[in-house]
C-alpha cells in the first residue's frame, strides 16, 4: 500500500466511524467540542502512524481505544480544576458510573444524542447544517464549504463558533422528551431536508461536492430512520428525499435545461430510489397517525412514481392529498399546486375557480406561477383572449429567461388559437 | 457511487444447503450494520444454479442450457448494493463482513453521467426505454 492509499483508506475508515466516535467521547467528557477535538486527534494519530505501521486489523477500535486514552487524560486533568471536578464527578457518578465501558454501549442512543446536540436551537440554522455534516456526516470543512460555495475559513468559523456556543449553552448531550422531542425533531429533519434541497438545486457546472449533498443528506435520513423507527415523519422525509432524488438524472435536458416533471422521461428515473421511497412511504403510514407534512409531500411524489407514464397520474389522489398539506400547513402556494391537480383531475373550469379565490392573496402578486397556471386552465377552456393576458402577465414576472421564452411562445399560441 | 459486492457460490449453496443459524446470525447483524450506516440499497441471496438457466447467443441461434452449472467458484450466490463515498469506503465495509474462505467482488455500478459523450442520445434513449421497461414489469 502507497502512502496515498493509506490516507484514503484512513478517509473510509474515518467516514465510517467519527460520528460514533464522537458521539462516544461526547458521553464521556459531556463536550462536543472536546470530544471533536479527541476524535481529531486520534485521526491525526492514524495518519502518523499506518503509514508505517500498516492499517490495523479493527481501525474502528483502534481509533476507539487511542481516543478513549485520551478522553481518560482529559478527564484527569479536567479533575485537577474543582468546578470541573464536581461537575464531572457528578455526571459520572449519576449518570455513567463507567465512562470507559460506558462507550461501548448504547452507541444508537449516543449517536441521537449527538444528532440533537448538532441541531440544538441555540445554534443559527446555518451552523446546525454545518456541524450535522461535519459530526454526523464527517465531511472536512473545505468539503462543506465547496458544497454551499462559501469559502473554507466561513464554515471553519463558523463551526468553532457553533461548538463555543454549544458550551456556553451548557447544552445538554441528551434525547429531549415529550413535547421538547417533537418540535426538537421537526427542526433536525428541517436541517437534513435543507442539506438535500442544497444539493438538488445544483447546477451541472458546480463543484461535485454540491450534488454530492443529497447523497450525504440522505445517508443522514436513512441513519436516523433506524435511530428513531417508530417515527412516521422520518420515513416520510426520507420517503420525499428518495422519490425526488430518483428523478436527478431525468430534470434537465443534453444542453441543461430543466425538464418539468409531467415531460422527463421515466425511464431515467431511479428505479432502486424509487422502490426504496415507497418502502419508505409504507414503513411510516404502517405506524399510523395522521400523516404529517413529509409524509404527504412523499405520498404526493410517490402517486409520481407509481404512473410509469404521465397520463397515468392518479390527479384525484394528487388533489386531495394537497388539500390535507394545505390544511395541515395551510400556504397560498400549497393551494396553487391543489388547483392544478383539481383541474388535472376534474377538469379546468374546476381548478380555475380554486384559482380564482387566490387571486386576491397578497403574497401571490407577483409570483409568475399564479398567472402562468390561470393562463393554462383558461387555455384549456378555449377562452384565448384572457389566457393570453395571464401568459404575457407571467412572462414579465419571471426571472427564468428560458421559462419567459416558453410563455412569450404560449401567448403567441394563443393568439393563433383565437 | 454505487457498488455492487458479488458473494460467489460454494459447494453448500449450490447443493441447495442453508447456511447454519451462526453464520446467518452473524450476516444478519452485518446487514443491520449497513442498514444502519445507509450504506445498504439493495441486497439478495441467490437459489442454487441447478434452478437456473443459460440463454446460449450463437450467430442467431439461441440456446437454452439448463442449470446447473460446472464452475461453482465463478458463479453469484448473492449481491448486495451499497451506496459509498468511495472505493475504499466500500473496502473497508467488505473487511467488516463475517466470511470465511471465500473472495468477495466489489465492481463499481455504471451511473448515466459515466457513460459522458459515449452514449449518443439514440442510445441513451434506448436504454432508458428498456430501463422503462423492465421497471413497469415489476
Amino acid at each position: 500500500m502507497t502512502a496515498a492509499d493509506i490516507h484514503r483508506t484512513i478517509d473510509a475508515v474515518w467516514r465510517i466511524e467519527s460520528a460514533r466516535l464522537i458521539a462516544g467521547l461526547t458521553r464521556i467528557v459531556r463536550d462536543v467540542g472536546v470530544a471533536e477535538d479527541l476524535a481529531q486527534d486520534a485521526l491525526v494519530a492514524a495518519l502518523e502512524k499506518w503509514p508505517e505501521a500498516g492499517v490495523p486489523d479493527n481501525p474502528g477500535a483502534w481509533l476507539m481505544a487511542t481516543a478513549k486514552n485520551r478522553a481518560i487524560d482529559t478527564l484527569r486533568k479536567n479533575a485537577l480544576h474543582e468546578r470541573k471536578h464536581e461537575e464531572i464527578g457528578r455526571d459520572v457518578e449519576t449518570v455513567e458510573p463507567d465512562p470507559v465501558t460506558a462507550l461501548d454501549d448504547d452507541i444508537g442512543d449516543d449517536l441521537l444524542r449527538l444528532v440533537f446536540i448538532a441541531c440544538h436551537p441555540v445554534l443559527s440554522t446555518e451552523a446546525r447544517v454545518a456541524l450535522t455534516l461535519r459530526l454526523l456526516g464527517g465531511l472536512t470543512t473545505d468539503e462543506i464549504a465547496r458544497a454551499f460555495l462559501v469559502p473554507e475559513p466561513t464554515i471553519a468559523q463558523r463551526i468553532v463558533r457553533a461548538k463555543r456556543t454549544l458550551t456556553e449553552a451548557r447544552a445538554p448531550f441528551e434525547v429531549p422528551r415529550g413535547k421538547e422531542f417533537v418540535a426538537r425533531l421537526s427542526s433536525v429533519l428541517q436541517v437534513i431536508y435543507l442539506i438535500f434541497n442544497e444539493g438538488y438545486a445544483a447546477t451541472a457546472g458546480d463543484d461535485w461536492m454540491r450534488p454530492q449533498l443529497c447523497d450525504e443528506a440522505l445517508r443522514l435520513g436513512r441513519i436516523l430512520a433506524e435511530l428513531v423507527p417508530s417515527e412516521p415523519e422520518v420515513h416520510g422525509l426520507v420517503a420525499l428525499m428518495e422519490i425526488q432524488a430518483s428523478r436527478i438524472g431525468a430534470r434537465v435536458n443534453a444542453s441543461g435545461e430543466p425538464i418539468l416533471l409531467l415531460d422527463q422521461d421515466r425511464g431515467r428515473w431511479d428505479h432502486v430510489l424509487i422502490s426504496r421511497g415507497l418502502a419508505a412511504l409504507a414503513r411510516g403510514e404502517k405506524l399510523g397517525g395522521t400523516p404529517g407534512s413529509y409524509a404527504l409531500q412523499a405520498a404526493i411524489a410517490a402517486c409520481h412514481a407509481r404512473a410509469h407514464a404521465a397520463e397515468e397520474t392518479d390527479w384525484r389522489r394528487i388533489a386531495s392529498l394537497y388539500e390535507m398539506l394545505a390544511d395541515l400547513t395551510p400556504s397560498p402556494v400549497i393551494e396553487l399546486n391543489r388547483a392544478v391537480a383539481v383541474g388535472m383531475a376534474f377538469g379546468p373550469a374546476a381548478g380555475l375557480a380554486l384559482v380564482d379565490e387566490l387571486r386576491a392573496e397578497p403574497s401571490l402578486a407577483s409570483y409568475h406561477l399564479l398567472p402562468s397556471v390561470r393562463g393554462d386552465l383558461l387555455f384549456k377552456l378555449q377562452r384565448f383572449a384572457e389566457a393570453r393576458e395571464e401568459f404575457e402577465r407571467a412572462a414579465t414576472l419571471t426571472r427564468n429567461a428560458r421559462e419567459r421564452a416558453l410563455l412569450l411562445e404560449r401567448s403567441a399560441a394563443c393568439g393563433r388559437a383565437s | 457511487m454505487r457498488f455492487m459486492v458479488l458473494v460467489k457460490a460454494n459447494k453448500d449453496s449450490e447443493a441447495g444447503v442453508l447456511p447454519d443459524e451462526k453464520i446467518l446470525t452473524a450476516m444478519g447483524k452485518f446487514n443491520e450494520e449497513l442498514v444502519k450506516a445507509g450504506v445498504m440499497l439493495a441486497g439478495e441471496g441467490l437459489h442454487a444454479s441447478s434452478k437456473g438457466a443459460r440463454v446460449r447467443f450463437s450467430g442467431g441461434k439461441k440456446t437454452v442450457i439448463d442449470g446447473p452449472f460446472a464452475e461453482t467458484k465463478e458463479l453469484v450466490a448473492g449481491f448486495w448494493l451499497w451506496q459509498v463515498k468511495s472505493k475504499e469506503e466500500a473496502i473497508e465495509w467488505l473487511k467488516r463482513a463475517p466470511f470465511e474462505d471465500t473472495e468477495i467482488e466489489i465492481r463499481q455500478v455504471f451511473e448515466m453521467e459515466d457513460f459522458g459523450a459515449n452514449l449518443t442520445p439514440e442510445l441513451r434513449e434506448q436504454e432508458e426505454r428498456t430501463r422503462a421497461q423492465a421497471a413497469a414489469r415489476k
